[in-house]
Formats: C-alpha cells, sequence, structure tokens
C-alpha cells in the first residue's frame, strides 16, 4: 500500500473573532435556556400529555353547521378585504412618503423620513393593532389601520431605495429641456420604477393576508377575533374550524402567489 | 373653442375609464366588509380618548423599578427567541436531512426514488408544510391554554414554526446548490452524512447560516407579539399597560422594543455581512 502521493493542503485558520462569537453565541444560548425556568414537567409529564392529548381531542369533530360555515365565509373575506386595502392604502402613504425619503426634497427631509418609516416599520402589526383599537374601536377598521401602518413603513422604504437606484437619465433630460419637477417625475421616473413597485405591493398583500387572519386575537377582526372569540369561550369545535379555515387561507395565498410567480417569471 | 385634435386623444382612455370602474366596484364591497370609517377617528369621543391616551405617552416612564421590568423582559424576550430558535435548528436539521432528494441513494442511477423512501420524504414534507402554514400566534395561543402563561408556550411555539420554516428553507437551498460532488461521494460509496458534510455543506454552509440569523431577528420580533396572547416578555408587559390605559409604560416599552429590532436588525445584517 502506497502513501497517497498529494497531501491536502492546510486547513484554513479561523480568525479569532470568529472564535468569539462562537462563544459568544453558546453563552447566548445557554443563558436564554438557564435563565427561562421552561416548565418542561409541565409539557413533558404524563399527566401533562394526558391533558394535551384530552385538549386535542376536544376539537374534533370540527363543527360543520351551514350556519357556522357562513360565519367563517364572512370572516374570510373581512380578512381578505382587511388586508387588501390596508395594502392599498400603505402603498399610497408609501408612494408620498417615499418621495421625500428618496432624498428629493433635500438631506434633512430624507433622514427624517427614513427615521419615521423605520419606526413604522419596527413596529409589528399586532401591536399597531392593539394601539389603533383606542382610536379606532374595535373591529376591523382597526385592523386595517394597523396593517395600513406597519406596510407602510415597509413598503416606503422599499419605493425609496427604488426611486434611489432608478437611473435618473430620463427625468434628468426633461428637467433640462423645462419640464416642470412634477411632470418629469411622473413621465419618466415613476412609470420606469413602477413594475418593481408593484411587485411589492403584491408581496407585501400576500404577507398581509397572512396577517389579517391573525390580527383579530387582539379584537381586530377577520378569522383570528373569532378564534379569540371561541377559544375563550372553550368552544373548542368551532375553534377547530376557524383554524382550518386558517390554514386553507394560508394554503391556497402561498399557492396563488406560487403559481403567479411561475407564471410572470416564465 | 376648438376640439382636441384626433391625434392628441388619449388611445388608453377606453381602456383606463374601464379599469377604474372595475377597480370600485371591487373596491366598495371591501371597503364595507372592512368597515372601513375613516370618519370615527375624528368624531369628537374618539378624538378626545385618543388624545387623552397619547398626552399620557410623555413623559415615558422612567422609575427604577419599572426600568428594571422592562429591562428583565426584553431579556425574556431575546431568551425566548433563542431558545426557541436552538429547539427549532434541533427538529429541523434531521428533518431536512430526511427531507432532501439530494441524499437519496436510490435515486442515483435511475434518477427515480425507492416507493418508500419517497413515500418518507413526503410525509417529513407534509409535516413540515403543517408545521409552518399555522401561524405562530395561534401556536402560541393553543400552547398557553396547555402549558398555562408565561415563556414556555413562546418558546414551543416559536419551535414549532420555526422548525417547519427553516426545514423548508434548507432542504431548498440545499437542492439548489451544484449537485456534482454529493452524487460523487454518493456513488463512490461514501456514506449519506459524510457525503453530505464534504459534499453538499461547504457550498451551502454559508447561506444556510445567513438564513438562520435572518429567522433568529425575525424570531425577536415574533416573540414580542406572542407575549400579547400571554407567552412572557416584552409583549405580555405591553398587553397589560395596553389594558390599563397606561400610556407612559407603553412609550418607555415601544422605545425599547424599536432599539431591540433594530439592534437585532444590525447584528444580524454584521453576522450575514462576515459570511460573504
Amino acid at each position: 500500500m502506497t502513501r497517497p502521493t498529494t497531501s491536502l493542503p492546510p486547513a484554513p485558520r479561523i480568525r479569532y473573532s470568529t472564535w468569539l462569537l462562537l462563544v459568544i453565541l453558546v453563552l447566548l444560548v445557554v443563558t436564554s435556556f438557564v435563565s427561562l425556568q421552561l416548565k418542561w414537567h409541565e409539557f413533558f409529564s404524563r399527566e401533562a400529555i394526558a391533558t394535551t392529548l384530552e385538549f386535542l381531542r376536544g376539537f374534533s369533530p370540527p363543527e360543520i353547521a351551514p350556519a357556522f360555515l357562513m360565519r367563517i365565509g364572512n370572516a374570510t373575506l373581512e380578512t381578505l378585504a382587511m388586508s387588501a386595502i390596508g395594502t392599498l392604502l400603505a402603498a399610497l402613504f408609501g408612494l408620498f412618503l417615499s418621495l421625500p425619503a428618496s432624498g428629493r426634497f433635500g438631506i434633512t427631509a430624507r433622514l427624517i423620513t427614513r427615521g419615521a418609516l423605520n419606526v413604522l416599520r419596527s413596529i409589528p402589526e399586532l401591536v399597531w393593532a392593539a394601539i389603533l383599537l383606542i382610536a379606532a374601536g374595535l373591529g376591523p377598521f382597526a385592523g386595517t389601520l394597523a396593517l395600513a401602518m406597519h406596510t407602510t413603513g415597509v413598503l416606503g422604504r422599499l419605493f425609496a431605495d427604488t426611486l434611489e437606484n432608478c437611473p435618473s437619465l430620463a427625468e434628468n433630460t426633461l428637467r433640462i429641456n423645462g419640464v416642470s419637477p412634477a411632470s418629469s417625475f411622473l413621465y419618466s421616473t415613476l412609470p420606469h420604477c413602477s413594475p418593481q413597485m408593484m411587485s411589492y405591493v403584491l408581496y407585501r398583500w400576500e404577507n398581509n393576508i397572512r396577517a389579517a387572519a391573525i390580527l383579530g386575537v387582539v379584537g381586530a377582526g377577520g378569522l383570528g377575533q373569532m378564534l379569540k372569540y371561541h377559544l375563550s369561550l372553550f368552544q373548542m369545535h368551532q375553534a377547530a374550524t376557524v383554524i382550518i379555515a386558517m390554514l386553507l387561507l394560508v394554503c391556497v395565498v402561498d399557492a396563488a402567489s406560487f403559481a403567479l410567480r411561475r407564471r410572470m417569471t416564465r | 373653442m376648438t376640439t382636441t385634435p384626433a391625434h392628441l386623444h388619449d388611445p388608453a382612455w377606453n381602456r383606463r375609464i374601464t379599469a377604474c370602474i372595475i377597480a370600485l366596484v371591487i373596491l366598495w364591497p371591501m371597503l364595507v366588509m372592512a368597515e372601513f370609517k375613516p370618519w370615527i377617528l375624528f368624531d369628537a369621543q374618539s378624538l378626545q380618548a385618543t388624545w387623552q391616551f397619547l398626552t399620557s405617552f410623555f413623559p415615558p416612564a422612567h422609575s427604577l423599578e419599572f426600568l428594571y421590568m422592562v429591562a428583565y423582559s426584553t431579556w425574556e424576550t431575546i431568551a425566548m427567541a433563542t431558545a426557541g430558535m436552538t429547539l427549532a435548528l434541533l427538529g429541523a436539521i434531521p428533518m431536512t436531512l430526511i427531507a432532501t432528494e439530494r441524499l437519496s441513494i436510490s435515486r442515483l442511477g435511475t434518477g427515480r426514488m425507492a416507493r418508500c423512501s419517497m413515500l418518507l420524504r413526503q410525509i417529513v414534507r407534509w409535516l413540515l408544510i403543517l408545521l409552518r402554514s399555522v401561524p405562530e400566534l395561534v401556536w402560541a395561543l393553543l400552547l398557553v391554554r396547555i402549558v398555562g402563561l408565561g415563556p414556555t408556550a413562546g418558546v414551543i411555539a416559536i419551535a414549532l414554526t420555526y422548525c417547519g420554516m427553516l426545514g423548508k428553507v434548507y432542504a431548498d437551498i440545499i437542492e439548489s446548490s451544484d449537485p456534482s460532488a454529493c452524487d460523487g461521494l454518493l456513488r463512490n460509496g461514501s456514506g449519506r452524512l459524510s457525503a453530505f458534510l464534504y459534499g453538499t455543506l461547504p457550498a451551502s454552509a454559508s447561506e444556510l447560516v445567513s438564513y438562520t440569523v435572518y429567522r433568529w431577528e425575525c424570531a425577536i420580533r415574533g416573540s414580542v407579539v406572542m407575549g400579547f396572547v400571554g407567552a412572557g416578555g416584552l409583549g405580555q408587559r405591553m398587553d397589560e399597560s395596553m389594558k390599563m390605559l397606561a400610556g407612559d409604560e407603553l412609550a418607555t416599552m415601544l422605545l425599547v422594543f424599536i432599539v431591540l429590532v433594530a439592534c437585532a436588525d444590525s447584528v444580524s445584517a454584521m453576522l450575514r455581512r462576515r459570511l460573504e
């Protein structure tokens, strides 16, 4: 038996900072588990498993009375309407805010608007919904506004980036030839960026349908509100139907967006 | 007054009008369903309630005791996200290894998997789909009823949802990488695990880690939201302050939350930049 003629190249050296990061990571994970006081015994003990099974058994059979299914259908439509209008509002406001955020009105306006958009974006829909309940009252309107708030932050920033990355040749040409700033924007940059913006809007709408389904757990309408209601009254059969409806909604939206994407990119 | 010459007529005019009418016809029932009544924002009672609530935001609560509580809940949120992600990884990695077609040996010669292993892969895939299709908030809502209020429910909810997401995306990343190295190893009789470790992992490792870090960032945001159904952390404190209409406490927590998200954002961006 001969020794292999080629020796392996030396292993790449690992930087000290990488080691440091790995140690920090392990520490983070360990302290997380230690500090949380997780109640595993309440989840994995024999009686816990028995109560869990009983809890799950309570769900079957799902309620399928026609009257109830009608209500589910209504709530689903409400969820869809909330997401569509929320996204539409967000697209309008986002476009409006993206103009200063893309630096068209000076650097100060850009910084301020970007900061505002970041705040809008970093507060999740559900937290917005909880806050807006005070102004808009219980019901789908609060949910719609909450979706609009969060999505305005997301879309405004994406739109601003799109506008900033758009080549400015066409608009500059119009400006040099004496067209007003508004029309040169409307006739050159906006049409150039609109396909990209449209795809962002559709993508966010897809996300918002999913978000709208659960927003209701704080009382903001749609399927989530039904789920919360029936779960708090321990009407498990009805709750099971609502969960199935949510799953179906999510799957249908996923499949539709997948099919659309396939068709558009082919 | 002269009529506009024919060549200045907008050729798309009819189409635009039709599109507008159709959009209005679709939009109208939606506005009704979503109870879209902006004017209720501006009636006297609602304005007064909003104004009172907003004025109570200033100054944000800053007693030492409260700040200590907020710091603790913030750590609880981070810890929930980290622990949940760790558990999710423990579930997702084996499930990915089972689900990915890249490690199928029966596929090698014929391009077609044996029926039994195909069935197994499909079952794991369906399981992953089920896990991630139920929103994390719904998992949390159900788990709170099983294990009681507190972070345990949140951790398990994150673990379940993110296990589904990670498993799916990991399998996608692995399957979109270059198959030749892994196939070569498998064809020459290497074991599946070593074929994966030496053939597939080096090429897709940075993408896998990058996605994991991104998901950790999402988990932090998600764990705040889950607090609203009683799963512990910053969200639960926010919900409590909300119900007591304590605007000053809410203001502090919102600020802390925004800073937390910004930090998670930049840490994850920093980590992902290192991988490039």
